[in-house]
């Protein structure tokens, strides 16, 4: 699909230029505009809670949890308020003033991106045709050829491959939603209008121990994303993904 | 150029147009209706204001979740406060019988009241949860005066916009819009899970609101003003927190 570049008459100066085989379609405008915005949102949205994160670095289950109270998780970090024991001499700067002013705005871009993507994919089919796995044939071998760091063959840079679509599925219709639930959960504004946001995950705290074992997952997925791009080949992928041509296999 | 791309032109210009007025109309149907928060200048404006924005069209009249009182926190965490000062220790050896709430601004009848006649007035009780913006949370029962009917006692004139309320630690001054001030779960508490509101907990007076995060519950209430406008106030920003870097609107 898309393989081949149609080139008007008037074109052919550049299209001689550049044969046409170089230069094909890979990545509508739209998947580029909206995997950059999302990127740079995602950044922020990590940074500014982590940073958050460093205000009370443990965390509890149900709706209430505080140094009064034990934690599941305690991160052993040093904290940035001196009440959080942490066991280390000193307190870190407090950050959390524009960390959450950035982390909303971060998180309304996200949304927002997020919610165009959608629409558009639904729309254009871009989910049915790119995204759901064609067969689950073949998914054993993938599994072993992504562990073994094989170089996929040049006509994968065409498709995704099982193992990708349903890494980027899962992404895009679980994890990202948990993370805006989740989110939401824990505001005292958004529950007193939507209590069913937050009961039926079992409290606030709940809520935000998820909103982290979340994060975790989401940073994973971008740590091993990145890690196949560079398998695959940086410099095509970066320029399939900002210009959204790729070079055609060759045979 | 060829038709297709003049077209495309002609069409790119209305909806950009569209777009620019759709905001320019968004925007001062916002201002009208008190959407736009006080501290929606700088770079985290357009996300604050949509935050701020979203919410009070969402939860404008709605109950923060109440609790039963077998959930109440068996270990509240009181939170540190800066040291209190002379004027609050003496006050506080004399059992705070001293203690006055002033009431101003947009009133017809501003009032300084006693601790002992803000304990008179009639009450409501409340359980629910507490969160700081740090994180963490506990459940309580308060009990205080609704901060409406304050406002009922004192007159409060049909344009006022925002309380203003303040410590007696002269840093930490808040306000709020009537969307919170009128709700029935903002209080002037004075009771905290049966006892008088401890001093760590912010006694003998706290604002309450349960639908904002704990810095918007101002411990050691000395004074209500009533306004139409928060730019007088501070930096007019709305309350000491933006001046600080934090946001006016926490509901979040």
């Amino acid at each position: 699909m898309n393989a081949t570049l149609p080139i008007a008459e008037g074109d052919a100066v550049r299209a001689a230029a550049v044969p046409a085989a170089t230069a094909c379609k890979r990545h509508s405008a739209l998947v580029r505009a909206t995997h950059w915005l999302t990127t740079l949102a995602f950044l922020a949205l990590l940074l500014s809670g982590g940073e958050i994160v460093l205000s009370h670095p443990r965390f509890y289950w149900g709706e209430t949890g505080n140094v009064n109270m034990r934690p599941w998780l305690n991160l052993h970090l040093p904290s940035s308020r001196s009440t959080v024991p942490t066991g280390y001499g000193y307190v870190l700067p407090d950050q959390n003033g524009w960390s959450r002013y950035l982390h909303f705005q971060a998180a309304w871009v996200a949304v927002a991106t997020g919610l165009l993507y959608l629409l558009w994919g639904v729309f254009k089919g871009h989910f049915r045709r790119n995204l759901v796995p064609r067969s689950f044939k073949g998914i054993g071998a993938s599994i072993i050829e992504h562990l073994r760091f094989k170089r996929p063959a040049a006509e994968e840079a065409w498709s995704y491959n099982v193992l990708q679509r349903i890494t980027y599925l899962v992404v895009i219709f679980v994890l990202f939603p948990l993370m805006i639930w989740t989110g939401l959960a824990m505001s005292f504004g958004f529950d007193a209008a939507f209590p069913l946001a937050v009961r039926p995950l079992g409290g606030h705290q709940t809520a935000r121990s998820l909103h982290f074992i979340v994060t975790i997952l989401l940073v994973l997925f971008l740590l091993v994303h990145i890690l196949m791009v560079i398998v695959a080949g940086f410099r095509a992928r970066m320029r399939a993904m900002i210009t959204g041509r790729a070079t055609p296999p060759t045979e | 150029m060829s038709q297709i791309s003049r077209r495309k032109l002609i069409t790119g210009g209305i909806a950009a147009a569209a777009g620019i007025s759709s905001i320019a109309v968004a925007g001062a149907l916002a201002r009208r209706h008190g959407l736009i928060p006080p501290d929606s200048s700088g770079i985290y404006g357009p996300g604050e204001t949509l935050t701020y924005a979203a919410q009070r069209l969402l939860t404008r009249h709605s109950m923060a979740r109440e609790f039963s009182r077998g959930d109440i926190s068996q270990n509240p965490f009181a939170n540190e406060v800066a040291p209190l000062g002379d004027e609050f220790n003496r006050i506080q050896a004399a059992g705070f019988a001293d203690w006055k709430i002033t009431v101003d601004g947009m009133a017809a009848r501003p009032t300084a009241f006693s601790l002992a006649e803000i304990r008179s007035f009639p009450t409501s009780t409340q359980v629910t949860m507490i969160g700081c913006e740090e994180g963490w949370t506990y459940i309580a029962e308060w009990t205080g005066v609704p901060l409406s009917y304050i406002l009922d006692r004192v007159g409060a004139l049909p344009q006022v916009r925002y309380v203003v309320y303040r410590s007696i630690q002269p840093d930490w001054w808040e306000s709020i819009d009537m969307a919170d001030a009128l709700h029935p779960q903002t209080v002037v508490a004075h009771r905290m899970n049966g006892t008088d509101l401890p001093v760590p907990f912010g006694g003998p007076l706290r604002l309450r609101l349960a639908r904002q995060l704990g810095y918007k519950n101002v411990k050691y209430i000395t004074r209500l003003t009533l306004t139409d406008t928060l730019k007088p106030f501070g930096k007019g920003l709305g309350s000491s927190s933006p001046e600080g870097g934090y946001a006016w609107y926490a509901g979040i």
